[in-house]
């Protein structure tokens, strides 16, 4: 059985305890992170829209580039780490919603975290990425919450009754 | 102020030679023969084709910069065609080359600064207290990171921000084990955005400040309030636009750094700061307070054997003076021959309100087009004559309005889309809905806020 943790800043952890306690322990689990391009391109973008400044090598995409593979690497030995666990990790880069369910091709189970508004139940507890993720994944989901999932106290009281229609 | 500025708008005016001046021609057609002793002028509308040519040829050349050439190779050939062929006369090239000239070493003083500055560590030191003040928050790191930004392009020019501060952005986000896209994008917004306050902070504002005849604290004190109205409209709108991934928090524990603080480069940048308006108050070009700041740091860093003679010259970049200086001068030719006359009939007169909005749309449609640095050198000499108000509203609209494509221009983007130099371009979509919020809001807001001052303070 092939596990996906899908590891992003800010709501990892909850992530790698979810597969800790839901992944069984005969799972080849795989911690996966994905760069987007971006960042990267924004920073290139900001320097060529400098126009005449003739240096490539002052480029700061480049720079933020290079701190990007860094800190996914670094990220990725971070959950590793608090896994505690035999595991693979996989760095991709591109459009990471899609880079996502693309390697959950032929696995059994993706875990990822919810990451959008969450001072509100609802819909927009899915921001855009986990969104397209939950609604294109090829295989089943375990979507957990970052934080302590929340009590059913929370959820408002269900609209009144239609009026009956003869 | 005013008379200083009507007077210099007059002598811009007479400047212009009646032979190649496109409306006397046309009143006068039997002007247009062979002065004694001179190269036959060109028609006015063959030197204006020549100079448009010659313009696109520059502005492609520094765009798509075939075999890597510096945009000067072709800038400086082009700039002495149009001299050689009398598309502008000697006497206008030499008055353009005299008021580019300060505005270059300014531009070449505050690079130098900035970097030298860096090699202090001041943006690494930046980067720590901003690391250190977040205390994992993003939302406060966003906050610090908007003052930074903001600080860092007004004083020391938006090429700091772009070069040395948003890797250092990038860094920290990453370091708080944050979300580092609402930091970056923030980092690419202000330094257009925030570099609406000082003459140094964009050479934009540079050869606006030179062509208005404003002094450096009165440039200053009227865009001290556009500048904090954008910067808030850029905040409330990035903080909504990534609220997600301001949510979404940052796990990693800030790592327990000595604390740096490069004083001597701080009381340098504060002291150069002081001498912009020591200069301004005694008639001095606040050049000569920028040049002083690089020479005190340069100074140390020689002796002190962490930088080279040759590593401060290539930071002064003189192949990119010499492109604003041909750049400046091919325009000027395409001004006198005929643009001028016709962009005349689009350039709003006045000062109100609504004419002050219609030029920075103007001035911010023109700056998407091709580049804001030929659009500000195409406007100013038809907006100077209507005063400093109108030349800081072209400001505005030519520093905030890059911030709609991402790369600063339609003909910068469609050339990236083309080569794909980078296989990490953005998705084009959300950097410019990100824009499409940004910029009116604060163009709108920034303009009023800009005509408020000229009311309060007098242009």
């Amino acid at each position: 059985m092939t596990v996906i943790v899908w590891i992003v800043e800010g709501t990892w952890p909850a992530c790698v305890d979810a597969a800790r306690t839901h992944a069984p322990a005969d799972a080849d689990l795989v911690l996966l992170h994905v760069t987007g391009h971006e960042v990267p391109g924004a920073a290139h973008g900001a320097y060529a829209g400098l126009l005449g400044r003739a240096r490539p090598d002052r480029d700061p995409g480049t720079a933020v580039e290079h701190l990007a593979a860094a800190s996914a690497e670094q990220l990725l030995a971070g959950a590793a780490e608090r896994l505690g666990r035999p595991c693979t990790r996989q760095e991709r880069s591109g459009r990471v919603e899609r880079e996502v369910v693309a390697a959950a091709e032929g696995a059994d189970l993706l875990i990822l975290a919810r990451d959008g508004d969450r001072t509100h139940l609802g819909p927009r507890s899915l921001g855009p990425a986990s969104r397209f993720i939950v609604d294109h994944a090829p295989c089943p989901v375990l979507l957990v919450w970052p934080e302590t999932a929340p009590s059913t106290v929370n959820i408002p009281p269900p609209p009144p009754h239609p009026p009956h229609h003869r | 102020m005013d008379d200083v500025a009507t007077v210099r708008a007059k002598v811009y005016d007479e400047l212009l030679t009646p032979a190649l001046h496109p409306e006397t021609l046309a009143l006068h057609p039997e002007k247009v023969g062979t002065p004694p002793g001179k190269a036959p002028p060109l028609n006015a509308s063959l030197a204006e084709a020549l100079s448009v040519v010659l313009l696109l040829a520059v502005l492609a050349c520094a765009v798509i910069r075939p075999w890597g050439w510096p945009e000067a190779v072709v800038a400086v050939p082009a700039a002495g065609v149009v001299i050689a062929t009398g598309s502008i006369s000697l006497s206008h090239a030499a008055a353009e080359a005299a008021r580019l000239g300060p505005v270059i070493g300014f531009l070449a003083a505050v690079l130098v600064l900035a970097q030298l500055c860096d090699d202090e560590g001041l943006f690494h030191a930046c980067g720590a207290w901003m690391a250190r003040r977040a205390a994992g928050r993003p939302r406060r790191l966003l906050v610090l990171v908007f003052v930074a930004a903001s600080l860092i392009t007004a004083v020391l020019s938006l090429d700091a921000t772009v070069v040395l501060l948003t890797p250092v952005v990038f860094a920290t986000a990453a370091r708080l084990g944050a979300r580092a896209k609402p930091h970056v994008y923030a980092c690419t917004h202000l330094s257009n955005t925030a570099s609406l306050l000082l003459p140094v902070s964009n050479l934009t504002n540079l050869l606006a400040f030179a062509a208005s005849g404003l002094s450096f604290t009165r440039f200053a004190a009227l865009m001290v309030l556009p500048w904090l109205v954008a910067i808030g409209a850029e905040y409330l709108v990035i903080r909504r636009f990534f609220a997600t991934d301001l949510d979404a928090g940052a796990e990693a524990p800030p790592a327990d750094e000595p604390r740096e603080l490069p004083l001597f480069a701080l009381l340098t940048v504060a002291g150069t700061l002081a001498g912009f308006v020591l200069t301004s108050a005694l008639g001095i070009n606040p050049a000569w307070a920028a040049a002083a700041g690089a020479a005190v740091l340069a100074a140390r860093a020689l002796a002190q054997r962490r930088t080279t003679p040759t590593a401060i010259v290539r930071a002064a970049a003189l192949p990119f003076c010499a492109f604003v200086l041909a750049l400046g001068i091919v325009v000027r030719a395409v001004v006198d021959n005929g643009l001028g006359a016709a962009l005349g009939h689009l350039v709003p007169g006045g000062t109100g309100l609504p004419a002050l909005l219609a030029l920075a749309a103007l001035a911010a449609v023109l700056a998407n087009v091709i580049n804001n640095l030929p659009a500000v050198l195409v406007l100013l000499p038809l907006t100077a004559p209507t005063g400093p108000g109108a030349v800081l509203a072209v400001l505005l609209g030519v520093n905030i309005g890059p911030n709609l494509t991402y790369a600063g221009s339609l003909a910068t983007l469609l050339w990236r889309r083309i080569v794909r130099e980078h296989d990490t371009d953005v998705e084009l979509g959300e950097f410019t809905r990100l824009g499409l919020f940004a910029v009116p809001a604060a163009l709108l807001l920034s303009v009023v806020a800009l005509w408020v001052s000229l009311q309060a303070i007098g242009g």
